[in-house]
């Protein structure tokens, strides 16, 4: 005789007495193990209850696959409470993937034919809620036969099984659209949702069925009107509104069917009208249906009035005292904001307002939202509220907030002085949350702005003195005054209050940089080199600059300390003419201005090549400066090599040092021809070509000198097309001796992934007794295989 | 669609889980895990949705348990707080001031109620009525009363 068994409820007692997880495990093992012994014996009486507490157990996390089986010896069995248990142990352990789920195929069918209407209904739920596409197929007919039952119960479960089958066995739908039809006919709700549900499901499924029941519209309408119109129904009632659910539903379906069709679209739009201005907006039911019918309107061709009365109801959400409702409400017009763009623009005060709301997704999507609405016209006010924002909005917006307000300002910024104080602004209130990319950018707009050169060296100057935390803001800071230090000596500056800067005060900023625990290691770097720079642009206190760089010379960071030293040799070799790149630095001294050009120069010349011949081309930025001073173009170069500054400037811009390094494999001279590429005047120069690498090519230049006198001061200049990158190394030298007694050679580096055609343009220039000569020239003869 | 819908106390504790997609054991203990911890964590000021995935969570708590469900991306919040709120009335009319306690002591019940207000994931009846009067002739029909002793009469 078996044991007594525990009954469901006392276990469940049991279970919960446990003080500990290892008691709880005892106790369920225990059960289990009764369980095991009493499935053996295959006792029905109490199969059901046995089923019932693994059941439990299951939930609690404990493996009950052990009870598969007896599941499908209860759904088999002829009583009620056995079947009841049954299928739904078959809905909690058993899914399609078990093969254990076929097996109960046919007693489903069975039971779909059952007398007792409840039986029928637990197969039809069991089939909707797990059915195996393979049992879909097989009871695909069976479900069709009751969708034609007059018992509504039976009716409702079977149009929700066909939706299942149908989502599993998409090749069925046309099985289903007759009698899909007739089922809205009918009075009973949970008939008309379950079949609105079905339609739905094929429409969204198979664009041919969605045809097929565009003719059922008019049907649709009169339901929804009935719905509105009709008394008091207590038991569809949520809160004065009658079936929201249906409503809803049907709501649903209707914007499948308007699609992309005018005619039915037109058919729906008097209801939609009514729907949109008579719901009850009190409750949550209400504002429901109100949503959907948004929806819908938005998604079918309605008229553009119905279109208005849509966004509005979304700008009433807006105020909407539930959080909920603004929630969707910003997630609508989130949706919409391209294809109504005016319409959302309406309600732009309510959103930005939301900035200030409470409740974090909504901040989130009022942010989206201020962001698509920005225009040329709105730019100050929107930035000015996004400012206001960014100084107290979540950390996990920052980062957003921060790029979305550059992106806004590059696009409609109105002016130079505007975006420059807007990128500040942001650096200072959330400079940690910048991209990386920012500082290269920001460098390059102020570098575009001559003009406020003075303005923005100051500015940064006051805000990395407040703050030397925010790395971006550091880093930019550390340039310009490197750059333009002597706008801060100067004190000249027509906006701001003029503040007198000392070179100490300088430099003081510029060490705090480099000491402080804060500075990340590339602002560290930053530091370094702009203080290198302050070395030939102030007077007074190179010997501080030297100090400083040759402690660095020992600095634990490996960047750091390559950088002092080359700064160090800088300074100590400069009478070394082979490394005449580094020897010129000091001498840039007395050139301060066209030098912070020159690097602006070459900083360009990493972003984008620019042509040489026309002086006002936009792309030639540093044209800008040019044309205030043209004669100090030629200086600029003459005074020191353009490619002195790509071993400083690569290390800021993080940009081709690396395949600097690649190509610094020895020049073989291989199959490339030769070619020259400029012989005038008695001046010659010839390129000779190495391939080094898939992409790269070396050019060694000679340049030689046939004429009677010295060239001296020679320099050479380059620009290619775009795509192509182009590095000058520096030339052994500036004098060209007379009559080819000695050459000038000089390493030109190329970059063409792209494999273009490999041109160049070269401005020479040099002096030969007294006058300076300058020209330019194009070089079109590269052989193909330089590029190729 | 709904995909899953559960049921779990504020200790993080499942008290009902219905699955309306065909997911694997350990998946589904996963995502149970994360949705409890997801929605357990939230702040008391925020609203009652969450993107999770491509699905939208809606959950609301009813005294000690929290409810959460599962939609499908084009579904309606506002209409799955109605629907969370009608299984609540459900359960109330059934057990009669519904506690935790009588969907832990009672938890097949609550299955049953489940199923004759949804199936596959949509609502199948909308008349609370209805709901009622099914699962009280069902109840009629078991054998066994007692397993149900505990129940209370209606």
């Amino acid at each position: 005789m078996a044991p007594s068994s525990v009954k469901l409820q006392e276990l469940i007692r049991l279970i919960r007495t446990a003080k500990t997880q290892a008691e709880e495990r005892a106790i369920i093992q225990k059960e289990c193990a009764d369980i095991r012994s009493s499935f053996r014996e295959e006792d029905p009486s109490f199969r059901c209850r046995n089923v019932a507490k693994l059941l439990y157990m299951h939930m609690l996390g404990y493996p009950a696959h052990f009870g598969q089986m007896e599941c499908l010896k209860l759904i088999a069995s002829p009583r009620f409470s056995d079947k009841r248990v049954g299928y739904l142990g078959a809905m909690l352990l058993l899914d399609e993937r078990q093969d254990a789920s076929l097996l109960i195929t046919n007693s489903i069918k069975n039971d779909m034919n059952h007398n007792s209407q409840y039986v029928q209904g637990l197969a039809l739920c069991t089939l909707g809620c797990m059915g195996s596409s393979e049992m879909c197929r097989d009871l695909a007919t069976e479900v069709e036969r009751l969708l034609k039952t007059s018992n509504s119960y039976i009716k409702k479960k079977a149009a929700l099984s066909a939706v299942h089958v149908v989502r599993k066995v998409p090749e069925l739908i046309e099985l289903y659209i007759p009698a899909a039809e007739s089922l809205l006919g009918g009075k009973n709700h949970g008939v008309l949702h379950s079949a609105v549900v079905l339609i739905t499901e094929m429409c969204v499924r198979n664009p041919e069925a969605t045809c097929k029941f565009k003719k059922v519209v008019p049907e649709l309408v009169q339901i929804m009107k009935n719905l509105i119109m009709s008394g008091y129904s207590p038991e569809h009632n949520v809160g004065g509104i009658s079936d929201p659910f249906l409503q809803v539903q049907m709501l649903c379906l209707m914007r499948i069917l308007g699609q992309n069709d005018d005619e039915v679209s037109e058919a729906m739009n008097d209801i939609l009208a009514q729907v949109a201005t008579n719901t009850d907006t009190s409750k949550n039911a209400g504002n429901a249906i109100l949503y959907e019918t948004v929806l819908t309107i938005m998604d079918i061709r309605s008229e553009s009035g119905l279109r208005v009365l849509a966004v509005n109801i979304l700008g009433r959400f807006l105020l909407n005292s539930d959080k909920n409702i603004r929630y969707i409400a910003m997630t609508s017009l989130l949706k919409m904001v391209q294809t109504d763009h005016n319409a959302v623009q309406r309600h732009r005060g309510t959103i930005v307002d939301c900035l200030k709301d409470t409740d974090a997704s909504v901040k989130r999507r009022a942010l989206d939202l201020t962001f698509a609405l920005i225009n040329g016209h709105n730019i100050r006010s929107m930035i000015k509220e996004l400012l206001q924002f960014l100084d107290h909005c979540p950390a996990e917006l920052r980062s957003d907030c921060a790029s979305g307000i550059f992106l806004a300002a590059e696009k409609y910024a109105p002016s130079k002085r505007w975006h420059i104080d807007t990128i500040l602004r942001v650096l200072t209130t959330a400079g940690s949350y910048v991209r990386d990319e920012t500082v290269p950018n920001l460098i390059q707009l102020i570098t575009n702005t001559s003009e406020l050169y003075a303005y923005t060296v100051h500015k940064l100057y006051q805000a990395v003195l407040a703050d030397i935390s925010q790395q971006p803001l550091v880093q930019v800071a550390a340039w310009c005054i490197g750059e333009y230090g002597e706008f801060l000596l100067s004190g000249t500056c027509e906006e701001e209050k003029t503040v007198k800067v000392t070179e100490d005060d300088m430099l003081d900023v510029l060490e705090m940089i480099l000491q402080s625990h804060m500075s990340s290691p590339a602002t560290r770097g930053y530091a370094l080199t702009s203080l290198m720079k302050l070395s030939t642009r102030i007077s007074d206190n190179v010997d501080r600059i030297r100090k400083i760089v040759s402690i660095y010379g020992s600095c634990i960071d490996v960047e750091l300390q390559q950088r002092a030293i080359e700064y160090n040799t800088l300074f100590k070799k400069y009478d070394h003419m082979r490394v005449a790149v580094l020897e010129r630095m000091p001498v840039i001294e007395k050139n301060s201005q066209v030098c912070s050009d020159k690097s602006t120069k070459v900083l360009n010349d990493e972003n984008k090549p620019f042509s040489l011949s026309k002086p006002n081309q936009t792309e030639v930025k540093i044209q800008n400066a040019a044309n205030q001073q043209t004669v100090d173009l030629l200086d600029l170069i003459g005074i020191s090599d353009p490619s002195s500054t790509p071993v400083v400037q690569n290390n800021q811009e993080k940009m081709v040092g690396g395949e600097l390094l690649d190509l610094l494999g020895g020049i073989n001279f291989g199959a490339i021809p030769s070619i020259t590429a400029y012989n005038k005047n008695g001046l010659t120069v010839e390129f000779f070509f190495e391939k080094v690498g898939n992409n790269e090519l070396s050019i060694q230049l000679k340049a030689k000198n046939a004429t009677a006198k010295d060239m001296k001061e020679f320099i050479l200049q380059a620009a290619v097309p775009k795509n192509i990158q182009i590095h000058l190394q520096a030339p052994s030298g500036s004098v060209l001796p007379a009559l080819c007694s000695g050459c000038v050679s000089q390493t030109i580096l190329i970059s063409n992934p792209n494999k273009v055609s490999l041109k160049m343009r070269l401005r020479l220039s040099y002096s030969i007794e007294g006058s300076t000569v300058q020209d330019i020239c194009e070089v079109n003869n590269f052989p193909p295989q330089t590029w190729q | 669609m709904m995909r899953f819908m559960l049921l779990f106390s504020r200790q993080g504790k499942l008290r009902l889980q219905k699955w309306y997609v065909s997911i694997g054991d350990k998946e589904k203990k996963k995502i149970t895990r994360e949705m409890t911890q997801i929605v357990l964590g939230r702040k008391p000021q925020t609203c009652n949705f969450i993107d999770w995935k491509d699905l939208k969570i809606v959950y609301k708590r009813y005294a000690s348990l929290y409810f959460c469900c599962a939609m499908e991306g084009q579904d309606n919040e506002l209409l799955t707080l109605e629907l969370m709120h009608r299984y609540v009335e459900l359960l109330d009319n059934y057990f009669g001031n519904v506690c935790e306690l009588d969907i832990i002591f009672n938890f097949e019940k609550a299955y049953f109620i489940l199923d004759e207000f949804l199936m596959g994931g949509e609502i199948q009846e909308t008349s609370k009525l209805s709901v009622s009067k099914s699962i009280e002739e069902s109840d009629m029909l078991q054998e066994t009363l007692e397993e149900y002793m505990s129940k209370p009469a209606f």
